[in-house]
């Protein structure tokens, strides 16, 4: 993939911003829960859906198509917008979300044909499904790369660090871990409930090459991730340093955020922070 | 009984390129034969069983078969989350071997018995959960396995045990096999430890003249329900053997069963009376102490018959 000109992440930045605004709208209409968490991921699934991922929503199944993980299935309120754009969900599914009776739950439930590859909601899952999705491409001689988005709070399941072993041992340079570091789990500031510094060096420990950048610079993200495989025959970790809330002022850094859906004076408050950005 | 059951799987791992065989740590030896025909699909994971749970998944997603062994406490009760969601709920095309159902692997401990794994993973959805008889049902499951679609948990129990079906047999999950046709006493037994012990109570019941019916239900999920219709319409005790606590398991299973079928029968459940081995000693010595042993176990049956006669 070239390097994104100056006007191309202009254009994704728009996009961004856009799949910002449909976030919190699902949100609103919906009283549901997570917006802090989706909101701190738009970025990073701007720069993975409309640059990185090579996917089609004609051929869902395509054998060789890359594969997302969301692990943090929690942050699905911000996923599902993306796949309705591109194509994978339609418009009477994803108006059924969290509604009785529709197909679209507030965690996922893996459904390949609408861009869903896991069930998530249980934490510290996905990077285990991914080494098993990343070791099956190896073995089949395929070229996919295999995506998983992470929590940071998420990190503090231990089956995450069984997995980071298993995928450096077996040197599988088609996996990518995605960690929003937004500094917040669900409630309570990270280092202040379980601390995960120094976080790179520990995954640089576990022997995966890492870069860390800024989850919401577009040109940085896409800069970085158009490098993956960091280095071969290691599999890369990209920590990303986002804002819970990004976007929302009064939202950011806010931990009642985690589950708290905005009333309508502060929904109307946030779309005119949003509108003159998009 | 595991030896034959991977010598089996062998024969169709050679053929079936598909098949991936996942263990941790635990049971090397059982591997040696499919590693040397294909080393890369053949994956210790190291002491990580909820890891090898979720690596499974991964591969079944990418369309591959994948079995995983472990010693029943670490492979279920250890990655259940990950069972749960994404073996089960998924219905994913997985293998999950247990090895020492029951208290096999006596003198190591509690930590490494298994008394609640049939109650666990017969209340998952999609699951099936089945505990060979004997080597003939490794033999034949073996086979079954490699097309099964979707997630099946095997039970292995003791494996220097005598062959119990002398004629071959008509092996499907979900269908029990009856071992002998008689009348009046039907004992239901699970699993190649409970069997084995169940043909010897027979055996000595028949030299008293009765005629004991003996099924092996080695499917405890789905169970074959018409063939426990059938079996209550004939015999007015139906005692049920597992080594496997009380609540939950065959037994469980059973009673359900007959009790909505309006079985007017005695029934007894004979297992593991709802505690942890309290001993310290090899399997027969904990399988006597736990109640579980031929002998009791025919001596229950006889204070249930004065029961019948004299006191219901």
């Amino acid at each position: 993939m070239p390097l994104a000109t100056k006007e191309e992440i202009q254009i994704l930045e728009k996009t961004a911003q856009e799949l910002r605004r449909d976030t919190l709208d699902l949100i609103y209409k919906t009283k549901s829960p997570h917006i802090g968490c989706s909101l701190s991921m738009i970025e990073l699934l701007t720069a993975l859906y409309f640059r990185i991922l090579r996917i089609n929503s004609e051929s869902p199944r395509d054998e060789n198509r890359d594969r997302f993980l969301l692990s943090k299935g929690h942050g699905v309120p911000a996923l599902y917008p993306f796949l309705a754009k591109k194509g994978f969900i339609k418009k009477e599914i994803f108006d059924g979300y969290a509604q009785d009776g529709g197909t679209l739950e507030q965690h996922p439930t893996r459904n390949i044909d609408l861009g869903i590859e896991i069930t998530s909601g249980s934490l510290g899952h996905g990077l285990s499904i991914g080494s098993g999705m990343a070791l099956a491409g190896k073995h089949d001689k395929k070229d996919y790369r295999v995506f998983v988005y992470l929590g940071d709070g998420e990190l503090q399941e231990g089956s995450n660090w069984e997995a980071a072993m298993f995928a450096s041992h077996h040197k599988l340079d088609n996996l990518v871990a995605i960690i929003d570091h937004n500094k917040l789990q669900a409630m309570q500031r990270i280092e202040e409930v379980l601390d995960l510094n120094p976080l790179a060096d520990k995954w640089r420990a576990f022997g995966w090459e890492t870069k860390e950048v800024n989850g919401h610079d577009l040109n940085e993200i896409v800069s970085v991730m158009n490098k993956i495989p960091f280095k071969k025959g290691k599999p890369s970790c990209v920590i990303a340093h986002t804002v819970k809330g990004k976007g929302i002022s009064f939202m950011e850094n806010e931990p009642r955020w985690h589950d708290r859906c905005p009333d309508e004076n502060e929904y109307q408050q946030a779309l005119n922070e949003l509108k003159g950005l998009c | 009984m595991r030896k034959i059951f991977f010598q089996t799987l062998a024969e169709e791992f050679k053929k079936d390129k598909s098949i991936f065989m996942l263990f941790a740590d635990l049971g090397v030896k059982f591997f040696y034969d499919l590693k040397k025909i294909d080393p890369e699909r053949v994956i210790d994971v190291g002491v990580a069983e909820a890891n090898m749970i979720d690596v499974a998944s991964g591969l079944a997603m990418s369309g591959k078969n994948v079995y995983c062994y472990s010693i029943i406490p670490f492979l279920i009760d250890r990655a259940l989350d990950q069972i749960r969601v994404d073996i089960a709920y998924n219905n994913l095309n997985i293998k999950l071997l247990g090895a020492g159902g029951g208290v096999v692997y006596g003198l190591e401990g509690v930590t490494h018995h298994s008394v609640n794994d049939i109650a666990i993973m017969r209340s998952l959805p999609n699951m099936t959960v089945v505990a060979p008889g004997d080597v003939k049902e490794a033999i034949a499951l073996a086979k079954a396995s490699i097309g099964f679609p979707g997630p099946l948990y095997v039970r292995f129990g003791r494996d220097c045990e005598p062959e119990v079906h002398r004629e071959e047999i008509d092996f499907k999950t979900g269908k029990g096999i009856v071992v002998n046709k008689g009348k009046d006493i039907c004992l239901i037994a699970t699993g190649s430890t409970m069997l084995s012990a169940a043909i010897e109570v027979a055996d000595r019941l028949s030299k008293e003249g009765k005629n004991p019916t003996l099924v092996s239900m080695h499917t405890i999920k789905p169970l074959d329900r018409e063939l426990i219709f059938d079996l209550a319409k004939d015999h007015s005790q139906i005692i049920t053997l597992e080594d496997h606590n009380v609540i939950g398991g065959l037994g469980s299973a059973v009673s359900e069963v007959l009790l909505e079928g309006g079985y007017k029968g005695a029934f007894r459940r004979i297992g593991i009376p709802d505690t942890f081995s309290e001993h310290v000693g090899r399997p027969d010595y904990l399988m006597e102490k736990l109640g579980l042993d031929s002998k009791t176990i025919y001596d229950k049956l006889y204070f249930l018959d004065k029961l019948k006669n004299h006191d219901l």
